[in-house]
């Protein structure tokens, strides 16, 4: 089932194109990763998908229907997005922003019932954040505090989850571990799931489908193993690298090599 | 700990019970002391002070402590949904330039001699309004209403509307300047019914309005992506909160002078005992910042024994370093 389709979709902030003539389809079931270079559009096309941009050219459709056209509560019953870090100015506690992503569940004035509390309490010890419930959200480490976020990403119970570098400020265990879960939740969920990230292995390892971007365009899209080539990275990435196949998974695993010194 | 409807109604009936006691007490303080068993009487509807008492509490001091509750409220209140909507921990209910449109109109209205209401008040919410309108066509972008842009016009119309009230001041060689300082400093000195009549509607309209949107607050006090993400029609919420907000507080404005610090101060104080949650900080800077006022109201009675001081006076000399403390202990 089709849950998110974006069709020649080309967008600018001024006058140069960030995206250009983007095509791309994610069903439920599926989790997709996105790579390519710093600047070259990764955060502007999950905007543009999850309707805060509005393309110039093109059309981005959620469920068959103009993103445009969604009552923004609606569609947050049914999308969630994890962000790039954003600042907490205002002491909130872990527990209260959890609790945030069952606000579009809410009637008007309606307060957090039990339910909402079970769920957020459940998607916090997915996160394993439970401990922290009443700490600060300005006193958390990074880490800790990515994990919040995406515990209130996974409160909405979403159908569809975007998250742009959720693996960050992540160590080993819990970029292995978020990947982990956000597969499960795909598999067993029928979630759609689109994930930018630099970490190519990880990616390669987990994701259904990877696609590389660069300076706005696709450049190729599929399995990792058709995506995972140095004929696609080098160029795009501007280094030299080796790609082997991990010992472990199987999937292919990349290493960059340093420029060779031009005389 | 969060905010739940039975921690809201607890914490609001506290500040309820303080702001009564902050008003029979406000009641007994001025140049006239009185008993205080005697103004509770008369609140019980049993006649136990002189006539002449009996005007200096309803006429004098009754209206006096009400609109300053009123204002306090409103400043209170504001100071909350300007900060939580410029995700700014220091924006104030003036930022936008409300007070400097209001203090031009104000003293235009006290040069041409006019009577403090409606005459003074009617030509500062005038100005008032025509800032807010000036703000949000300077901010308007080709697609939504920038916070920085907001931040900056406001700055920019007040250091505008400041240089046109000094203007005018230097002009002005007699006896108004007296007025126009007292008004600038913020003064419930001649306080009537009327007055409080104007601005109850303001305050009851705007907050019920606003406590409505305590949710979206929460989330606009995160970020605007956010808050879209989560469900937000963030755009028109924005609009419609800065405007109504500005207009209420052009109304206290307009009737009160320009007490700074209140509407700064009730908000962070409470933030840091309370919390962020809109849905308690909103009814919570309402029931203090009345409460804060009229306090500081009474102190500037009682503080000069001749004449007035301005409770601008006041609220700042309490204000600033207690201020300072919370911040620091809260650093520490």
């Amino acid at each position: 089932m089709i849950l998110l389709k974006a069709r020649n979709v080309s967008f600018r902030y001024q006058r140069d194109w960030v995206l250009k003539d983007v095509n791309f389809t994610l069903n439920r079931g599926e989790l997709f990763g996105l790579i390519g270079p710093n600047g070259s559009g990764k955060t502007t096309f999950l905007k543009v998908i999850s309707g805060v941009l509005t393309p110039q050219q093109g059309e981005v459709l959620f469920e068959d229907r103009t993103i445009s056209s969604w009552n923004r509560n609606r569609l947050a019953q049914k999308m969630a997005m994890v962000s790039q870090e954003t600042p907490f100015d205002f002491p909130f506690s872990v527990l209260e922003v959890v609790l945030m992503g069952r606000y579009p569940h809410l009637r008007a004035l309606e307060f957090e019932g039990e339910h909402d509390l079970a769920i957020a309490k459940e998607t916090m010890g997915l996160l394993e954040v439970l401990h922290l419930e009443n700490r600060l959200m300005s006193e958390l480490s990074g880490g800790e505090r990515q994990r919040a976020l995406v515990a209130r990403a996974l409160s909405q119970k979403p159908v569809c989850l975007l998250m742009d570098e959720p693996t960050a400020f992540l160590d080993l265990r819990h970029q292995l571990d978020l990947f982990i879960l956000t597969r499960d939740l795909v598999r067993s969920g029928g979630l759609g799931a689109l994930v930018i990230s630099h970490d190519i292995n990880l990616a390669a390892q987990f994701c259904d489908q990877l696609i590389l971007i660069d300076r706005g365009e696709i450049v190729v899209q599929g399995p990792a193993e058709r995506v995972i080539l140095p004929e696609h990275l080098e160029p795009v990435y501007g280094c030299r690298l080796v790609v082997d196949r991990s010992p472990v998974s199987g999937t292919p695993r990349v290493t960059p090599l340093p420029s060779p010194v031009d005389s | 700990m969060r905010a739940t409807p039975h921690r809201i109604l607890a914490t609001s009936f506290l500040l309820l019970v303080i702001l009564i006691v902050v008003c029979l007490l406000s009641f007994t303080v001025g140049p006239a002391e009185l008993d205080l068993r005697a103004v509770l009487a008369e609140m019980l509807g049993k006649s136990r002070l002189v006539e002449m008492g009996r005007t200096i509490l309803f006429r004098i001091r009754m209206p006096r402590v009400l609109l300053g509750g009123l204002v306090g409220a409103i400043l209170a209140v504001g100071g909350v949904v300007f900060q939580a909507l410029l995700r700014n921990p220091l924006a104030e209910p003036f930022i936008l330039g409300v007070s400097g449109g209001a203090g031009f109109g104000a003293i235009i209205g006290i040069l041409f001699g006019w009577a403090l209401f409606p005459g003074v008040s009617a030509v500062a919410f005038v100005g008032g309004l025509f800032t807010i309108g000036l703000i949000m066509a300077m901010a308007r972008g080709r697609f939504r209403i920038h916070t920085n842009t907001l931040l900056l016009s406001g700055v920019i119309v007040n250091a505008f509307f400041s240089a046109a009230i000094m203007f005018l001041i230097s002009v002005t060689k007699d006896h108004r300047i007296h007025n126009v300082f007292h008004w600038l400093m913020g003064d419930f000195g001649l306080s009537t019914f009327k007055e409080i009549l104007f601005l109850g509607p303001f305050l009851l309209v705007g907050f019920v309005l606003i406590l409505a949107a305590a949710r979206s607050l929460n989330l606009m006090a995160i970020g605007e992506e956010t808050a879209l993400y989560l469900g937000v029609q963030v755009e028109y919420v924005k609009k419609s909160l800065l405007i109504l907000t500005s207009v209420m507080v052009s109304a206290a404005v307009c009737v009160s002078g320009i007490i700074g610090f209140v509407g700064l101060i009730i908000p962070h104080v409470l933030r840091l005992v309370l919390g962020s949650d809109h849905r308690l900080l909103l009814p919570a800077s309402l029931l203090f910042g009345a409460s804060f006022l009229i306090f500081c109201d009474m102190l500037a009675r009682a503080v000069t024994s001749q004449g007035e001081l301005p409770v601008g006076v006041i609220t700042a000399i309490c204000g600033g370093p207690f201020f300072i403390y919370l911040l620091r202990r809260h650093r520490g």
